[in-house]
């Protein structure tokens, strides 16, 4: 039932946020920004989660809300405030749900390390399949080398030539 | 009338899955071979049955039949011919029935071409194929079913979400389902030889070209869906990390994984328990993303109407369904383990290290959508996982793939001498690294390590790839007849590979020389970007056959020469009443120049100054290109000779006088 | 050694209670990190009497609603009714008029009825972005120390009443 209300309440606000892809008249005004300025305002902007939308950055979205944002950032980054203390700004008001960047701490730790630390265990795993097959095979390496030295012998003179000339 | 014959035809469609799944298992266990013949039949039947209802559907939305109330939701008169079809898979219930009709349509077809297959597993593959049929057209029938009528019938249809209303939008779906779904007939596959306990090359053999077919849908459906969403959702954007992507992306990777590792199964008889693991999990991932997409559990730009018990029956489908695969691959697949010999610098030993990191990139992608889920269920609060983390993360595991490709084409099976694979690669691999620092400076633009890194892996990927033909060429004294006698399978791979190279140069540039601007115009006046002046001239309203449009027409120069007329547009729809942004694009292979049309700055005057959104973009083309090419690699591949039933009707014929 | 290839059942097994979890969460409700903080400072007019300020600290010294609400929001209404019932029964909400113009606010109030003792005009939404409010209704439930106890996203209702507030209120009371 929550749910339903809920939804029913969001419903417009997401019609305008998602569908009626209108072009925000906000950023128009970051074209004063300065270059360095600028590109900080575009990837803050990139970054940042519009709340009221479906899943889309303050970048994308066109909810009144999501404009209302991008004016912050731009007021904050024109005030002269780091990255860092435009988004504490926002993450004091709408939590670490606005950062699409999740930050690092105990929380994310699985998240950040998780794919990284599933790679090295996925590469010893393999390393030790390898190894496992490896030792038995003194007599295959010398029936391959033999295999190698008639393969060569029947494709003929190129083949005998020194490799440098081949190609 | 038609409508209920359709639900009917679902009905029958049940009961007919259910023999397929009950008698041949029981004519599997009695080996009795009458029983196991079934299930062709019953397939084909299944099929029918389907298709029958599928038309019905379409039937009543091409004669707007508004009192089904599903047409009614997502059509409307005014609607064009061609959207009032494609709008049959236009939301849940149209879309389920298009997925039960595809998993028919590939069960029908494993019955039509493997008919020389063993009888049983055969028989098993299709009784499989059926239990998961069963589940989805039992899904369609209790809870999504599109035939339900309303009363009173109303007077119009409420209209197909503009956002579909679109080319792309057209063949997107269908594509993007004969992949999802396609991977069931490797799963079925690997069902029947873990069941049967016998799993050896002609197995991979066999489902090679299925896992081909079905990876080569996915591949065209991922690219058609991110050229829809560039063009259609004026973000400029055309990968977003949106669960539902992700959703289609996380099976492509393990396929993609499978059809290497099926390759190592089918040459050196090896990794087999690891090949059916990843047929398992290819389509774990499909049903994974139905799941997702379709049961709310995640915020999704393009989510479906969501009700939780459609929620609840697809988890509890997918935990039964495979419960009893994961449960039957403990069991088994110890039996699988091959002793023989297995080196890491060989073709098998690189292909394994591909399919490490294929897998890997997999889970990353898998634990980023799932965290904010994982997050809330552990109570560690709300978080937010969008494309600054899969970007971070995802890079570093899919690089060293781009290395692994030029390699292992240069070395050979069972063992590789290093010297020799240097000798093969040195030239290409020097060629790379030229050619990737000189990119950025021969294109004008600023020097980046990343774009650098980027070209180099690309460059590699593609010279390696034209090796393989070219060293398969001069092996032969007469080079037209060597390059006739290269297979069509290593063109496939070839190609795949080269559409990859072409990809990677694609996603880096773009990813990083690309530029946006948002510009407030009014007519007449220009702006410029990366050396292109954008002017606006005007706009004008227009009428469309179901939607009003505000035609604004943009002139693009470049030093005075006109390079193109863009025509973005506004449309209102006139039945929702909901706004869509048309971008206009001119593009060639070097860049694409983008413009959106926003809001007039004084909503009262539409002839007044307008907010825009420009979009240069290098190289643009080259990811869907690359897309295209790989899939068409993936067509090839699969359409190579030795799958098609003369050498089936052989290796049958083998394995016959071994058995006996 | 054999309990490696039960790996995938396992895994399958935690994703399966992960999703059961999950279905039972609305994955848009996002809350907010100023529950047991105090509530944000602002100072803005009064709707109808814009010479006249509303701060912070008038909203100190008892348990009191603040309810942001619009004209433009169709929930509003829905929440309406709800409201007025609330305000009948005494119990004191402040309305904030969310991005809205005053003439609309006045106007919307006028024809259903006005629940608040008072109205605060927030047009720009600036007081909705230091409460971190991301759409109407939003409903924050303030002690007597003016420390936010509760926020209600989407409308008052009463069994949210029931079961979420009135057993806050009750609590910051005495």
């Amino acid at each position: 039932m929550k749910r339903g209300t809920l939804k029913s309440r969001l419903a417009p606000v997401a019609l305008l946020a998602g569908l009626l892809l209108a072009l925000p008249g906000a950023p128009l005004r970051a074209a004063e920004l300065d270059a360095e300025q600028q590109a900080r305002y575009q990837t803050l902007i990139n970054e940042l989660r519009c709340l009221v939308c479906q899943n889309q950055t303050i970048a994308d979205s066109n909810a009144p809300l999501a404009a209302d944002l991008r004016q912050q950032v731009e007021t904050q980054i024109r005030a002269g405030r780091s990255d860092a203390e435009i988004k504490r700004y926002l993450t004091d008001r709408y939590g670490d749900f606005v950062l699409y960047r999740p930050p690092f701490k105990a929380k994310t730790w699985l998240l950040w390390g998780g794919p990284f630390v599933v790679l090295l265990i996925a590469l010893g795993v393999a390393l030790r399949f390898v190894r496992a097959r490896r030792a038995a095979p003194a007599a295959t390496a010398v029936d391959a080398a033999a295999l190698r030295q008639v393969l060569a012998d029947e494709a003929g003179d190129d083949a005998r030539r020194p490799p440098e000339n081949r190609s | 009338m038609i409508p209920e014959l359709g639900h009917f035809a679902l009905v029958a469609a049940l009961l007919v899955a259910l023999l397929q799944v009950a008698l041949p298992a029981f004519g599997v266990w009695r080996r009795d071979r009458r029983l196991m013949a079934v299930a062709s039949s019953a397939a084909q039947t299944q099929f029918l049955l389907i298709l029958f209802a599928y038309l019905c559907l379409s039937w009543a939305f091409v004669t707007r039949d508004w009192s089904v109330a599903y047409v009614a939701a997502n059509s409307h008169s005014d609607l064009p011919l061609a959207y009032r079809i494609s709008a049959v898979w236009g939301a849940h219930e149209g879309s389920m029935l298009l997925w039960v009709l595809m998993l028919s349509g590939w069960a029908a077809a494993v019955s039509v071409f493997n008919r020389r297959l063993p009888p049983d597993l055969a028989a098993t593959t299709l009784a499989v194929l059926g239990a998961v049929g069963v589940g989805f057209l039992l899904f369609i029938l209790l809870t999504s079913n599109p035939f339900e009528r309303s009363f009173p019938v109303p007077a119009d249809g409420r209209d197909l979400n503009p956002l579909l209303q679109d080319p792309g939008l057209v063949i997107h779906p269908p594509m993007l389902y004969m992949g999802y779904v396609g991977f069931s007939v490797a799963f079925a596959f690997a069902l029947a030889a873990l069941i049967s306990g016998r799993l050896d090359a002609a197995w991979a053999r066999w489902t090679r070209p299925w896992t081909t077919t079905a990876w080569l849908f996915l591949t065209c459906g991922i690219t058609l869906g991110s050229w829809w969403a560039y063009n259609e959702l004026g973000w400029g954007g055309w990968w977003f990390w949106d669960p539902v992507e992700n959703a289609s992306f996380m099976p492509w990777l393990v396929g993609t994984a499978l059809i290497h590792s099926l390759a190592v199964t089918e040459k050196r008889g090896q990794l087999k328990a690891w090949t059916v693991l990843l047929a398992i999990l290819a389509f774990a991932l499909s049903l994974l993303g139905t799941f997702l997409v379709r049961s709310g559990v995640l915020v999704s730009v393009h989510a479906f109407a969501t009700d939780p018990a459609r929620g609840v029956f697809i988890l509890t489908f997918l935990a039964i369904v495979l419960g009893i695969a994961f449960t039957l691959y403990a069991w088994r697949a110890p039996k699988f383990v091959s002793q023989a010999d297995f080196a890491l610098f060989s073709r098998e030993g690189l292909l394994l290290l591909n399919n490490v990191f294929l897998v890997v990139a997999a889970f990353a992608v898998l634990l980023g959508t799932l965290y904010p889920l994982l997050a809330e269920a552990l109570n560690l609060g709300k978080v937010s996982v969008g494309p600054p983390y899969f970007n971070a993360v995802f890079l570093p595991l899919t690089a060293p793939l781009a290395v692994l490709v030029g390699l292992a084409a240069a070395v050979g099976w069972k063992r590789a001498k290093p010297a020799e694979v240097w000798k093969r690669v040195r030239v290409p691999a020097a060629l790379a690294v030229v050619a990737g620092l000189a990119l950025p400076w021969a294109l004008g633009h600023r020097t980046l390590l990343a774009a650098i890194a980027g070209g180099m892996l690309a460059i590699w990927v593609l010279l390696t790839a034209a090796q393989e033909i070219g060293r398969r060429v001069l092996a032969k004294r007469d080079r037209v007849q060597g390059l006739l006698q290269v297979p069509r399978a290593v063109w496939g791979m070839t190609l795949a590979h080269a559409g990859l190279g072409i990809w990677v140069l694609g996603v880096s540039f773009v990813s990083l020389y690309s530029v946006e601007k948002d510009v407030r115009l009014g007519p007449g006046q220009a702006a410029e970007l990366s050396g292109y002046a954008f002017r606006f001239d005007g706009v004008e309203g227009r009428a469309g056959p179901n939607y009003d449009a505000d035609h604004g027409r943009v002139e693009v120069s470049r030093g005075g020469r006109v390079i193109a007329e863009l025509e973005p547009e506004k449309r209102r729809y006139r039945a929702s009443g909901q706004v869509m942004t048309e971008s206009a694009v001119d593009h060639n292979a070097l860049r694409d120049l983008y413009v959106a049309l926003g809001e007039p700055i004084d909503k009262a005057r539409a002839d007044g100054d307008w907010a825009l959104r420009l979009y240069y973009k290098p190289m643009m083309r080259l990811v869907w290109w690359g897309g295209f090419i790989m899939a068409l690699g993936g067509l090839i591949a699969a359409s190579d000779r030795r799958y098609r039933l003369a050498q089936a009707r052989e290796t049958v014929a083998v394995r016959a006088e071994a058995l006996a | 050694m054999r309990l490696r290839y039960l790996v995938p059942a396992l895994v399958l097994i935690g994703l399966v209670v992960l999703f059961a979890v999950g279905l039972r969460h609305d994955p848009r409700e996002v809350p907010s990190p100023l529950i047991g903080k105090p509530a944000p400072a602002f100072s803005l007019a009064v709707l109808g009497a814009p010479q006249q300020t509303y701060t912070l600290a008038d909203l100190k010294g008892r348990p009191v609603l603040v309810n942001f609400f619009a004209s433009w929001c169709a929930a509003c209404r829905v929440e309406h009714p709800f409201l007025m019932q609330l305000a009948a029964q005494g119990v004191e909400i402040v309305g904030v008029d969310y991005k809205d113009t005053d003439a609309d606010g006045a106007d919307w109030l006028a024809r259903h009825g006005n629940p608040y003792r008072t109205v605060i005009a927030d047009p720009q939404g600036a007081m909705g972005l230091d409460w971190g409010v991301y759409g109407a209704p939003e409903t924050f439930v303030l002690d007597t120390a003016g420390t936010i106890v509760y926020k209600q996203i989407g409308p008052l209702s009463e069994a949210v009443w029931r079961e979420r507030v009135a057993p806050l209120l009750q609590g910051a009371k005495p």
